[in-house]
């Protein structure tokens, strides 16, 4: 039975960095993961990696762009820690072989991105995450005498001692079937967002929220859920990500009558005007018809020259001739506001820690919160780093003086029964797919760019029903050898949990802020508001709301414009 | 809404049965991805199907299978273009009256590495293993910098594409060198070996390059057959990354390898621009004994020589070799003779390698007419698919050449 001082689940970034800094503490280290770690989602991060790296910029800045673009929602401690720690990161990506984009001097060059006072993004053309990730794998082939890799492995249960303290997992090898205890001095939950709930998303179909839900099933506290991004330009049909980088690079955003309208909404940042701004301005050109009539407006990529496109944006070229038959540096494409990312997460500390003893998470899966409101552009990539390493050190330090916990093998046998129970479900229910789409739809129509009361009612109404529905879901694979079909039904009931939160989150703040704008509470209101929302879950399936202070250090809340 | 037929390759292997065709016909349109019509058949049909698969924009590299003979990414092969494919594939009505699909296309997973279910090919036994084997990581230049390391622009856009390798396989599913030597090192990792050979932070390029070249499944293992060129979704060339891994190791490093792959390259090219053609009587011996009309007196020549009878006597019963032009050369005109001389004379000249990089090189921002339209225009577009930078790059490379 395997047994580790540190077990993390999920092998995106935050899981990756999380094994290399708990095995250099020369803690015991596995990691597992439902792909194999290089089909992480993390690959797909396009634009950069924030720091202040130059001589000329200052964490304090940094740090401020943040806080500002969180809508004062972010923890100021925690974002501090962010910024401050960021340059020696990028650093340590340098040394371990992240192909940077160089200047002409042959030292690390930058682009600019959304809500930044600098041009601070560091860069690979457009596939930074999928350069950062496949470095870090590098890293853990070469440890892999230390770091004990379970790659296609699925965990279905996070362990618990009679004390509540988190110790082991099991988890589901998808090649035979076979379920394994994982025993643990702790677990860090580095399994990312849940943008699967909705539909477009421009998450990959593995983005189900697993380790937000499993979190929350053992008593977990959830923060900000409410704060879903809706990134500015996804591709109209499929929502595919246009990244932010190429307005970095000077791409302009036009409506149907040919108006360049960002400069009404944001005069100063204009197309870098932070992600809810520019979202919240494009569906608003939509919604009073100046957009196209598939719902659109036009990315006008055309404005880069042609052959920095081709060096520096090639991913997008691809994807534009693809997914969309346009060549993009010859005509403008059409695209939307569509979801991206989850700024909520399990609550935790600076260290990683969440408010059960023993179980960390870092990454998407985490609200430390950095993102607060909302998320700027090249900061996620940052924030898994950082604190998937923070908590990596952190496990690694405290498990050093406990005991190994033995949780019994016959333990699996509930899971097995649970597992059994799916696979000979009578046949008749709903499909899958069919429960996942109208859970899509429901939230990218109720809970996007802009919100209602009646609208999340009827939202909170719509996923009680599909919970109830996806109990009897039909599965028509009843084997053993990846089986997908059964863990496409643990993830439903997962993005059904997800969801729940962040309806009930929404429902919860009457006020706009950052990602949630409420209609029919149109105005921020510090007063009241300047609180984090929590939900969590106490033995029934009922969310409850609490709330969390949000940590102001040195910069107060002020009015916010672009 | 055209209809078209997939078929799909299933297999369980705790069944008991042996591999079949499971047919679904779909109604989409022929841009939709051969990946949204296998995940529409498991949506609302069969949720058995097994696929990897997840990020449906061609950067998390689950998806390779075969699709009609050829191997890609299923989520950015259109469903016209896989259909076009002149795989032989036939289509046979089952009942009167079937409707007659828009085409048909056949998906199987990947060649080269053993199935484990479906469309779900076992890449931990195949790929990853020849990743691991080329020490797939950095090792650092000393000392490491306090700040980054400093490095021309144009080294690390040269090595971006090997960096853009996504690990999807599907080079590795067409290797021919690999079906007849399972333990050649291959495409894909060969083009990871580049990605640190050509990384100015490396240490260890000389010996990188001598490991690769001194394996017999190494860089001379393979046959230029230009399948994974064809094969990859994301511009990696692998071929092209091994051929500079045989010119770093060759010509710069100077290293004569014991499986003779970089003294048979020097002889074939100094052949040519002798007779203008290759002399194949001259071949083997030089190879082996030397590259100089001398060669064939050394010993290690007739050895050869001698293990390559069973070869050589059958192709020479078969007519498959012309005993009086293999043993005496090719004569062409003299013209020709001289033209080949020049270019040998032109390249060989150079002071500096032109290694050709034709991942982002080779544009420039031609002046063009306006666009008839401003803002607005910017429709999607079913006219066809776009020209792919590959062509403009090679339209744009032979104009310059």
């Amino acid at each position: 039975m395997p047994s580790h001082d540190v077990l993390i689940i999920g092998a995106g970034l935050a899981g990756q960095r999380a094994a290399l800094a708990a095995a250099q503490t020369g803690a015991t280290v596995a990691i597992i993961s439902k792909v194999h770690p290089v089909r992480s989602h993390s690959v797909a991060a396009a634009g950069g990696i924030n720091a202040a790296l130059n001589p000329e910029d200052t964490w304090e800045s940094h740090a401020f762009d943040t806080i500002k673009g969180s809508d004062y929602l972010g923890d100021q401690d925690a974002i501090e820690i962010m910024c401050r720690e960021a340059p020696n990161e990028i650093l340590w990506l340098e040394h371990a072989g992240v192909t940077f984009h160089r200047s002409e001097t042959g030292n690390l060059g930058t682009r600019a991105f959304g809500g930044a006072s600098a041009a601070r993004t560091y860069y690979v053309a457009d596939i930074t995450g999928h350069a950062i990730l496949h470095v870090l794998y590098e890293q853990l082939m070469k440890h892999s005498a230390t770091v004990d890799r379970f790659e296609e492995w699925f965990t279905t249960d996070l362990l618990q001692d009679d004390e509540g303290r988190c110790n082991g997992a099991i988890c589901r090898n998808l090649r035979n079937g076979e379920l394994q205890v994982f025993d643990a001095k702790a677990v860090i939950l580095a399994c990312g967002g849940a943008g699967q709930a909705y539909k477009p998303t421009t998450n990959g179909l593995i983005v189900t929220g697993d380790g937000i839900a499993q979190a929350y099933r053992i008593g977990a506290r959830l923060m900000d859920m409410e704060m879903i991004q809706y990134h500015p330009t996804t591709l109209a049909g499929n929502g595919l990500l246009i990244t932010e980088g190429a307005r970095g690079e000077g791409a302009q955003l036009f409506n149907a009558e040919g108006e360049r309208f960002m400069e009404k909404y944001a005069p100063n940042k204009l197309e870098l005007a932070s992600r809810d701004v520019v979202s919240r301005a494009e569906q608003t050109e939509i919604n009073e018809g100046r957009g196209f009539p598939d719902g659109t407006v036009a990315l006008d990529i055309t404005k880069v020259p042609r052959r920095r496109t081709l060096e520096s944006l090639r991913e997008i070229v691809n994807i534009g001739r693809d997914f969309a038959g346009v060549d993009i540096t010859r005509e403008p494409i059409h695209i939307h506001p569509g979801q991206h990312y989850i700024m909520g997460g399990v609550k935790t500390d600076i260290y990683g820690q969440t408010t059960i003893p023993g179980l960390y998470a870092a990454g998407e899966v985490a609200c430390v919160s950095v993102h607060g409101g909302n998320r700027l552009g090249a900061n996620s990539l940052l924030d898994t780093l950082i604190f998937g390493r923070r908590s990596g050190e952190h496990a690694a330090g405290q498990a050093l003086h406990m005991p190994m916990p033995s949780t019994p093998s016959t333990r699996v046998t509930s899971t097995e029964k649970e597992i059994r129970a799916i696979i000979n479900r009578p046949q008749g229910g709903r499909r899958l797919a069919a429960i996942k789409d109208e859970l899509g739809e429901t939230l990218n129509q109720y809970v996007a760019v802009f919100r209602d009361a009646d609208g999340l009612r009827t939202a909170h109404e719509i996923v009680r029903r599909l919970k109830e529905q996806a109990r009897s879901a039909t599965i028509d694979d009843h084997g053993t050898v990846f089986n997908q079909d059964v863990i496409g039904a643990f993830e439903l009931g997962y993005m059904l949990d997800c969801a729940e939160a962040i309806v009930v989150a929404a429902i919860e703040r009457k006020e706009s802020r950052g990602a949630q704008f409420r209609t029919d509470f149109p105005q921020r209101n510090d007063d009241e508001w300047l609180k984090h929302v929590d939900i969590s879950v106490n033995g029934e399936d009922v969310p409850t709301v609490s709330y969390s202070p949000v940590t102001i250090t040195r910069w107060e809340p002020q009015e916010r414009s672009y | 809404m055209p209809q078209y037929l997939l078929k799909l390759r299933r297999y369980d292997p705790r069944s008991g049965e042996a591999a079949y065709w499971d047919e679904h016909r779909v109604d989409l349109g022929g841009r939709s991805s051969v990946l949204d019509a296998i995940l529409k058949v498991r949506d609302e049909v069969d949720g058995s199907v097994g696929i990897r698969c997840s990020c449906q924009q061609a950067i998390c590299g689950s998806c390779g299978v075969r699709m009609n003979g050829r191997p890609g990414l299923a989520c950015n092969t259109h469903l016209e273009e896989a259909a076009a494919r002149d795989f032989g594939v036939g289509w046979n009505p089952s009942e009167e009256g079937d409707e007659v699909p828009a085409g048909v296309i056949e998906v199987e997973p990947m060649g080269n590495m053993p199935v484990i279910r479906d469309l779900i090919v076992d890449m931990d036994a195949v790929h990853w293993k020849k990743i691991q084997r080329v020490s797939p990581y950095l090792i650092n230049q000393q000392p490491v910098p306090e700040r980054e390391y400093i490095v021309p622009h144009e080294n690390m856009v040269d090595i971006t594409q090997s960096m853009a390798c996504i690990q999807c396989g599907a080079c590795v599913s067409d290797c021919l060198s690999m079906e007849i030597d399972p333990g050649f090192i291959g495409p894909a990792a060969l083009a990871k070996a580049y990605r640190f050979v050509g990384d100015p932070r490396d240490a260890e390029h000389h010996e990188r390059l001598e490991d690769l070249s001194e394996d017999e499944h190494g860089i001379y293992d393979c046959t230029h057959c230009f399948n994974c060129i064809d094969a990859c979704p994301k511009g990696v060339d692998p071929m092209s990354q091994i051929m500079r891994l045989r010119r770093r190791a060759g010509t710069d490093e100077k290293i004569v390898d014991r499986n003779n792959g970089h003294r048979h390259e020097d002889t074939i090219a100094t052949l040519v621009r002798d007779y203008g053609l290759l002399h194949e009587a001259e071949m083997l011996p030089r190879s082996y004994g030397g590259n100089s009309w001398f060669g064939k007196f050394h010993p290690a020549a007739g050895q050869v020589l001698l293990r390559s009878l069973p070869s050589i006597v059958p192709a020479v019963l078969r007519r498959k070799v012309n005993i009086k032009i293999a043993v005496f050369g090719h004569k062409i005109p003299k013209p020709d003779l001289d033209a080949v001389k020049k270019l040998y004379a032109k390249i060989e000249g150079r002071e500096q390698r032109v290694e050709l990089n034709l991942y982002v090189s080779g544009f420039e921002d031609e002046p063009e007419a306006p666009p008839a339209e401003t803002h607005g225009t910017g429709a999607p577009q079913d006219d066809g698919p776009a020209t792919s930078p590959h062509e403009l790059e090679a339209a744009s490379e032979s104009e310059s050449s």
